[in-house]
């Protein structure tokens, strides 16, 4: 795979998610009005809900990845898994960091165990594990294997994660948008929430195009190593 | 024909190297053993307590053997290069899971079954009718772990420190068992049987979901 084009494709994400945070901080904290109920922490859901979107898209594409590396073996899309699965984790703790600062002042508790909940802290601890499975493997094709297996596994399970739960009690609020009738937001804050939206995901990409090119790199090290017939040094 | 008896070969292969060693049957049965001895110091528990927490005790009792079992499983395959002569015999890929799938199965369940006493002999339990019901739950949670557990324990044995690698992947993917287990148990146990039914639909589901998959991806966990 060319390095180049990923290379300018990140630096031209990380410009626009820079921009797009910048006015997102500015229509959160000065453009939108206060919610009438919930006060100023009702503001944290605007980073709250896209970092959930787009922590359950990271693990979507991991496992998408997962799947076209198992059947066509290219290199490039293990590292896509990989990326993927790294960022889906970051933005899945702000979730969970976020949440229980929201719950706490609204639900009077910091934590739940309903369904969104739990499948979600669960979805946290498949994927830091398929990490961690990685981290303890040799570089190599096995490694990428094993992990493609790990992380089309993981995902299966997180409909059925959902479910169960479902069976035993939920609590967390119905979707707000797209949630059918009496849902929606007032147009000011559909506007910062769409705002946010763009720069959390330009944020995301940014981040995994630059975590691919890192790994690409890595790669073409080791291959001037291998080609100049010297021992890479050891990696920390 | 052909695939159901290389099945039955690995199955009688690991059957005849517990049976020389029993190192596997022995760890699960002394672990949970303390696994319920520790319980019921940590909650010392009474009568009203033993329903309401009896059956995540089990489970847990159950589920921590298991992993020691599988973590045996493919261990042994480990040693003097096993595994890769298992491989270079002329066998369904898949036979070789399921094979070594329900040696794995038969370890746990004969576990859980001198096990089982123990729990409601320690926590002073009455069951009559009950039973048939809670040994289908027991049957139906340990198929669930042990199917996805013996594809994970494949691919932890590969990794340095698999003894810790492989309940860190098996816990969070197995939550809907253990769901689904301990609250049937403890609807069992309580003499309920409202919601039971679709608990019970609920571990079936989560069985024929991942002994399939499991099935279809151990070919990849095999590859050199």
């Amino acid at each position: 795979m060319r390095i180049e084009p990923l290379h300018t494709a990140a630096n031209v994400a990380a410009v626009v998610a820079w921009g797009a945070i910048l006015g997102a901080l500015y229509m959160v904290f000065q453009y939108v009005p206060m919610e009438r109920t919930m006060g100023n922490v009702q503001r944290i859901f605007y980073f709250h809900v896209p970092s959930a979107m787009v922590s359950f898209l990271a693990f979507f594409i991991c496992f998408l990845a997962s799947v076209a590396y198992l059947i066509t073996r290219r290199r490039g899309l293990d590292i896509a898994a990989a990326a993927a699965a790294e960022i889906g984790v970051v933005f899945c703790s702000v979730v969970l960091i976020t949440g229980p600062i929201w719950a706490k002042p609204i639900w009077g508790i910091w934590w739940t165990w309903d369904a969104r909940l739990t499948t979600t802290l669960v979805l946290w601890l498949i994927y830091v594990a398929y990490l961690m499975l990685r981290a303890y493997l040799p570089e190599g094709a096995r490694r990428a294997n094993l992990a493609a297996v790990v992380g089309i596994l993981g995902f299966l399970d997180v409909p059925i994660v959902y479910m169960s739960i479902r069976w035993w009690r939920t609590q967390h609020p119905a979707p707000v948008i797209m949630g059918g009738k009496g849902s929606g937001l007032a147009p000011d804050m559909a506007l910062t929430f769409r705002v946010c939206m763009v720069a959390i995901l330009c944020l995301f990409v940014a981040l995994l195009l630059r975590r691919i090119v890192v790994e690409l790199l890595q790669d073409e090290v080791d291959h001037l190593y291998r080609e100049a017939d010297v021992a890479p040094p050891e990696r920390g | 024909m052909v695939f159901l008896h290389q099945l039955f070969t690995i199955f009688m292969k690991d059957l005849r190297l517990e049976w020389r060693t029993r190192e596997a049957m022995s760890a699960m049965l002394l672990f949970a053993l303390l696994v319920l001895v520790i319980f019921n110091f940590a909650f010392n528990p009474d009568r009203e307590l033993v329903l309401l927490i009896g059956p995540g005790i089990l489970w847990v009792a159950f589920t921590f053997a298991g992993v020691l079992g599988l973590n045996r499983a493919f261990a042994a395959e480990q040693e003097n290069g096993c595994l890769a002569g298992v491989l270079l015999t002329p066998m369904d890929r898949g036979a070789i899971y399921l094979g070594k799938w329900l040696a794995n199965l038969l370890f746990t369940l004969v576990a859980e079954a001198i096990l089982l006493p123990f729990f409601v002999l320690f926590f002073n339990l009455e069951l009559t009718h009950e039973i048939p019901l809670l040994l289908l739950v027991c049957l139906l949670g340990t198929i669930g772990f042990t199917a996805v557990g013996t594809l994970l324990a494949a691919i932890s044995a590969n990794t340095r420190l698999r003894e810790v690698m492989l309940p860190v992947l098996l816990f969070p993917i197995i939550v809907p068992v253990i769901v689904g287990a301990v609250e049937s148990t403890g609807l069992i146990l309580n003499q309920q049987t409202e919601g039971l039914a679709g608990f019970i639909r609920m571990l079936a589901l989560y069985d024929v979901i991942f002994l399939v998959t499991s099935t279809l991806l151990f070919d990849f966990v095999l590859e050199e």
